[in-house]
C-alpha cells in the first residue's frame, strides 16, 4: 500500500463549504488546485443513493465566467460551439470552446440570463485558460467577459428525489431540464438550472458563497446524502459523460468524442472548418462507453489491445462490473464489438455498449 | 469497520501488510489502516496456488472504486491457499481485515525473515 495522498492544504482553495466537508470526516483531496471531498461514507453508497433517492455534491470548485454586452450573443455564437441562438433567456445550452483545428479546450454549460448576458461555468482545471481565451477573442466585440468565480458556490441536487427537495424550500416552481431561473430558496437569492453531471434529473445550484452553506444544511436536513467526486465521477460515467482531461482534450475534436450533437458548424464558430471537416471524413477513432464482460476494473491509460486507450475507467456500482470510456479504431466502434484491455498486463475481455451505461432512474 | 484495530499476535510490514504465523505456514492480510486508506474494495486479484512470494514484493492486487493498490508480501514463500471468497466479496476485506477478509496463505522459505517486521505496538506507532 502506498502512503495515503499527501495533502499540501496551504497551497490549496477551499470552498465555502470545506469546514462542513471536513467535519463530517470527508477524505478531501487535491483536485485541480482545490482541497475537495472525494467521499464521504463511500463512494458505492453515494452513488446508489443518488440514483435511488437524492444526493448533493459541492461543485463551488467550478468556474463562472459572465458574458454581457450588445454583442453578447454574436460573441458567444463565435467561440461556442453550439447554436447560442437558439436559447432562449432562461435556457441552458451545453458546448465545446474549440481551439482553430477543433482541438477541445473545455466542455461548457451556459445559460443565457437575459437576452444579452449569459453565464458559462468551466471546468475548474481549464477556469483560468477559458477565461485568457475568451478574453483574447472579445476585443473585437462589444462585449464584457468577467470572472465569477468568487461571486458564486455551486451545489449539484441529484436523484430521483432531487427536485421535490429543492423545490420544498422555493419560491416557486423550479425550472424544467435545460433551464435556468432565478429563486429564493430559504431565503437565499439563486441561480437554479435543471442540469447535472449524474443522468439523474435534479438540479444545480448557483448562489452567493455565503448562502452556501446554510442551503448545503436546509437540503442536508432534508435527506439529500452528501455525495463526493468519487461518485460524482462514477455517476457520470454510467451516463457516459465524458470528464475534461480524460475523455477530451486539446489533441481530441468534438466528432471523435461523439460530441458532435453539440457542434453547428453552419453557425461559424471558432474550430468550425475543421470539425466540418471531421464530421464529413470521418475521423480514425471513435470514444465508446464500455463493460467488461469478466473479472478487473478497466483504468485510464490502459490500452486496448486491437488499438486505442481506455480514457476513464471505473468499477460501476449499478452494474457490479467493469466499465469505462474508450477510443477505438473507428471501424471497431460499433455497438457489441467485442475487445481486450490490457489492465496492468492482463487482458479483460470487453464490449463495445450503448449510451447510457447505466439508464436513469424513474422518480 | 469503524475503529482502528491492530491485533497484538500479528506481525507487520511497513507497507500495511500483515502475517499471522503457524509453524512453517503464515497468512496474509491488509491492515486495518490500509483497508481505510483504499476505502470501500470492489476487486480482489488473488495469486494462484503455487505462486511464488518474496518479501517485500507485490503479489496481489487490491482495487477500490478509484484506485488500484499492489499489496506487498511480508514474508517470502508460496502461496498454499487463497481466499476465494473475496472474489464475490471483496468488502470482506474492509469489514474483517484480519479475519473473513484475509488473503493468502503462504508456506514459508525463510521464517527468519519475519525479524524484519514489526509488532503491533511498533507498527501503529508508525502510522501517520
Amino acid at each position: 500500500m502506498p502512503a495515503a495522498d499527501s495533502l499540501r492544504a496551504d497551497s490549496l482553495r477551499r470552498t465555502p463549504l470545506w469546514e462542513r466537508h471536513r467535519d463530517t470526516g470527508a477524505r478531501l483531496v487535491d483536485f485541480a488546485g482545490w482541497e475537495m471531498p472525494v467521499q464521504y461514507q463511500g463512494v458505492s453508497p453515494e452513488h446508489l443513493a443518488v440514483r435511488r433517492r437524492a444526493g448533493i455534491f459541492d461543485v463551488s470548485h467550478m468556474g463562472e465566467v459572465e458574458t454581457s454586452g450588445p454583442q453578447a450573443p454574436a460573441f458567444l455564437q463565435r467561440v461556442l460551439s453550439n447554436d447560442v441562438e437558439r436559447m432562449a433567456v432562461g435556457g441552458a445550452q451545453y458546448s465545446l470552446l474549440c481551439r482553430e483545428d477543433g482541438g477541445i479546450l473545455d466542455d461548457l454549460f451556459t445559460y443565457r440570463l437575459e437576452t444579452d448576458r449569459f453565464l458559462t461555468v468551466t471546468n475548474a482545471s481549464r477556469h483560468a485558460e477559458d477565461l485568457a481565451w475568451l478574453s483574447s477573442h472579445a476585443a473585437a466585440f462589444d462585449v464584457d467577459v468577467v470572472d465569477r468565480l468568487e461571486n458564486y458556490a455551486m451545489l449539484a441536487v441529484q436523484g430521483p428525489l432531487a427536485r421535490e427537495l429543492v423545490q420544498a424550500i422555493a419560491d416557486d416552481p423550479l425550472p424544467p431540464r435545460m433551464a435556468a431561473a432565478r429563486r429564493v430558496l430559504d431565503g437565499h437569492p439563486a441561480l437554479v438550472c435543471g442540469t447535472g453531471y449524474t443522468g439523474e434529473d435534479g438540479v444545480e445550484i448557483l448562489c452567493d458563497p455565503a448562502a452556501a452553506a446554510p442551503l448545503w444544511d436546509g437540503l442536508v436536513r432534508r435527506g439529500a446524502v452528501p455525495a463526493g467526486l468519487g461518485a460524482r465521477d462514477t455517476l457520470r460515467l454510467e451516463a457516459c459523460f465524458p470528464l475534461y482531461g480524460n475523455d477530451i482534450s486539446e489533441q481530441r475534436n468534438p466528432i471523435e468524442a461523439g460530441l458532435g450533437w453539440a457542434a453547428k458548424e453552419q453557425t461559424g464558430f471558432l474550430g468550425a472548418d475543421a470539425v466540418a471537416r471531421a464530421r464529413a471524413q470521418g475521423t480514425a477513432e471513435r470514444l465508446v462507453p464500455f463493460r467488461f464482460s469478466g473479472p478487473g476494473i478497466p483504468r485510464a491509460g490502459n490500452p486496448v489491445i486491437e488499438g486505442g486507450m481506455v480514457t476513464s475507467g471505473t468499477m460501476s456500482p449499478s452494474l457490479r462490473t467493469g466499465v469505462g470510456l474508450a477510443y477505438l479504431p473507428a471501424r471497431r466502434a460499433e455497438v457489441g464489438t467485442a475487445f481486450e484491455v490490457d489492465v496492468r498486463g492482463k487482458r479483460r475481455p470487453a464490449v463495445v455498449a450503448a449510451k447510457p451505461l447505466v439508464a436513469p432512474s424513474k422518480p | 469497520m469503524a475503529d482502528a484495530d491492530y491485533p497484538e499476535d500479528l506481525l507487520y510490514h511497513p507497507e500495511h501488510d500483515w502475517a499471522r504465523l503457524d509453524g512453517e505456514e503464515a497468512t496474509f492480510g491488509i491492515t486495518w489502516y490500509a483497508q481505510d486508506a483504499l476505502g470501500e474494495v470492489v476487486f480482489f486479484d488473488p495469486p494462484e496456488v503455487g505462486t511464488p512470494v518474496a518479501r517485500d514484493e507485490a503479489y496481489a492486487e487490491v482495487e477500490s472504486v478509484k484506485a488500484v493498490s499492489d499489496v506487498i508480501a511480508p514474508l517470502s514463500g508460496e502461496v498454499v491457499a487463497v481466499n476465494d471468497a473475496l472474489v464475490d466479496a471483496p468488502e470482506r476485506i474492509n469489514e474483517d481485515p484480519y479475519g473473513d477478509g484475509w488473503l493468502v496463505r503462504v508456506r514459508l522459505s525463510d521464517p527468519g525473515e519475519r525479524e524484519h517486521l514489526m509488532g503491533a505496538a511498533a507498527y501503529a506507532a508508525a502510522l501517520p
